[in-house]
């Protein structure tokens, strides 16, 4: 399952035209200042000019973004880089300068045509419109920018907590802890002693289940520790359906692994191979090192994967353990699920995680 | 003489236990079987026909409402139907069809309060003249449409795998479906085909007013249908077009043929 990708929040474009609107008024008032005539006239020349550049920059970087998405050259959110908006900037001044100056002809009445064969008052116009252009569109896509990395790191964040309560929810699934209970119950009345260790066994599992979520790595020793405990609580439960091997080398205890890794493989194992078989059958846990990888085995010999059923696809244990493998190791760690292929039949899990020196 | 009673239940410490819990509640009550999967509680329910069958949800090679279904079907004509109760540690699907259609049922771990009102309810309907049938099929048949989780999408075309080649039956030119083991039979006027998926993992994804479910192992067309014809056993025998032989309705679902 994927979290849902939030769209890059736009600023809507009113609101930047205002903004423009306002800088304008600043500009107007700063040339009232420094050449001192009717306000009235700068501001109406200023907000022609300023809101023209800006609806040809805007209208610019727009078509430059979706040209470059089109390609397929542009992640969303981004922006098409600097030469291509220097570029877009500067033309779009030279077009707002023209523009914004005819309209402001047609507000005020006047005919500064004359005025613009003085190239002097020309490239006064052109620099501060340039200038001021620049300054805006850098602020405008600055803030753009912001926003949109706060979203994906909003997304990101949702996503990491979702699959944390996935993985406590498929640690603590009720039809499992429920039997358990209703097991132990039963063991009560019948062997005291034994069902005290089961217990103790099922307290244990619970509470590596909830520091599982929080903790980064646990050694592998504990790791089978953990299977150990559950899979006696199971075979407990489903009595001599379920047979149990546990093949851990005295060299591999120390290796860090994500803390039950493999907790989900195993339940897959017993839910969707052994426990639909009337004769159960057996689970084997096992870590090799082969040469500067760690390699876990998860193997049943129940009824297998199936061909061309969904199940594999689908089961949700193995879409975790992936998952969790991706965000931790890239693609230095691998895991597949394929059916055994000697005679006793049942599915393989393994998984390969880098040698930790 | 004593009620007797099946417990199909697949972890031996909680059918232990049970079975100790149905003691001190009903004293009376004879336990004749105890089995540890659906198959063997469909075989052993029809073989020693208790008065009361306590099946567990998830059980190996049928799950508990596939047996109960199985039981109900090929119970003998006549005889009265026993009571069901189904079992289950947690069950999200079932336990709302449970509570939907008023069956009864039992959690895992099993309160003793509530073994007790459920022994007593047990004993009530036991205890009447005429075990109310027609309503305990109607039960039955919601439960086994409830208890599963609605399907994603309508399957269109059929693709059945020969070999290396694979062939699309359209899903109207299909007459019915039967289960064949692990296969389904895609029987259509022509040809037939076997594809490797279940009838309960079939019948989600077949529009409902179209195909009609007559059988744990039949789904028909209904358009396919020329005539139905009850026997007196309760069972009704379907005529189709387009196919030479007749097929048999259980009397689950019979009552989908009743006239207009």
């Amino acid at each position: 399952m994927h979290a849902p990708t939030v769209p890059p929040p736009r600023q809507p474009v009113l609101r930047r035209f205002a903004s423009t609107a306002a800088v304008c008024l600043g500009v107007a008032l700063l040339l009232t200042v420094i050449n001192p005539g009717r306000f009235g006239f700068q501001l109406a020349y200023s907000l022609a000019i300023g809101l023209a550049c800006h609806a040809f920059i805007e209208a610019g970087m727009q078509a430059l973004v979706r040209w470059q998405r089109g390609r397929g050259a542009l992640a969303a959110g981004d922006w098409p880089g600097l030469p291509l908006t220097a570029a877009c900037v500067v033309v779009g001044a030279v077009g707002g300068v023209v523009v914004g100056t005819l309209v402001g002809d047609a507000i005020t009445g006047l005919d500064t045509a004359p005025t613009w064969r003085n190239s002097r008052a020309w490239a006064a116009a052109f620099a501060v419109s340039l200038v001021v252009s620049a300054l805006a569109t850098s602020w405008f896509y600055a803030r753009e920018r912001l926003a949109t990395m706060q979203a994906q790191a909003q997304t990101a964040r949702r996503a990491a907590s979702e699959a944390q309560l996935r993985l406590l929810e498929s640690q603590l699934e009720p039809h499992m802890l429920f039997n358990t209970l209703a097991t132990l119950r039963a063991l009560i009345g019948i062997d005291p002693p034994r069902a005290q260790a089961m217990l103790d066994r099922l307290i244990a599992y619970l509470r590596a289940t909830l520091a599982a979520s929080r903790a980064a790595s646990h050694t592998l020793a504990t790791e089978f520790a953990r299977l150990d405990d559950y899979l006696a609580l199971m075979a407990l439960r489903m009595g001599p359906r379920l047979q149990v091997r546990l093949d851990l080398p005295e060299a591999l205890r120390e290796q860090p692994v994500p803390p039950l890794l493999l907790q989900p493989l195993v339940e897959n194992a017993i839910r969707h191979g052994l426990e639909p078989q009337i004769d159960g059958g057996r689970i084997e846990v096992s870590a090799t090192r082969v040469h500067d990888t760690l390699v876990l085995r998860v193997r049943d010999t129940g009824l297998g994967l199936g061909d061309g059923a969904p199940l594999g696809s689908t089961r949700f244990g193995s879409a975790q353990v992936r998952e969790r493998l991706a965000a931790l190791h890239g693609g230095d760690a691998r895991f597949t699920l394929e059916d055994a292929t000697d005679t006793e039949g049942g599915a393989l899990a393994t998984v390969t995680l880098p040698w930790q020196p | 003489m004593s009620v007797t009673a099946l417990l199909a239940e697949d972890e031996p410490l909680i059918a232990q236990a049970l079975a100790a819990d149905l003691a001190r509640a009903w004293p009376g009550l004879a336990i004749v079987a105890t089995v540890g999967d659906g198959l063997q509680a469909v075989a052993q329910a029809l073989a020693l026909r208790p008065r009361l069958c306590f099946l567990d949800i998830r059980m190996p090679g049928l799950d508990g409402l596939s047996a109960a279904q199985a039981i109900v079907e090929d119970w003998p004509a006549g005889a009265p139907l026993p009571l069901l109760v189904f079992v289950t540690a947690y069950d999200q699907y079932a336990l709302a069809a449970f509570e939907r259609e008023a069956a009864d049922y039992l959690l895992k771990p099993v309160d003793p309060a509530r073994l007790a009102a459920c022994v007593t309810r047990l004993q009530r309907l036991l205890a009447q003249q005429a075990p109310p049938l027609q309503q305990a099929l109607d039960q039955l048949r919601g439960l086994l449409a409830g208890a599963q989780p609605a399907a994603a999408e309508r399957l269109e075309v059929i693709q059945a795998a020969v070999g290396s080649t694979v062939h699309l039956v359209p899903i109207d030119e299909v007459i019915y479906f039967e289960a064949a083991d692990k296969y389904v039979r895609v029987v259509t006027a022509g040809k037939e085909h076997l594809i490797r998926l279940s009838l309960r993992e079939l019948l989600p994804q077949l529009d409902a007013q179209r195909f009609w479910q007559v059988h744990r192992g039949l789904i028909v067309q209904a358009r396919c249908i020329t005539s139905a014809q009850r026997d007196e056993s309760g069972k009704v025998v379907l005529s189709l077009r387009g196919r030479p032989e007749k097929l048999t309705a259980s009397r689950l679902y019979a009552q989908l043929f009743r006239g207009m």
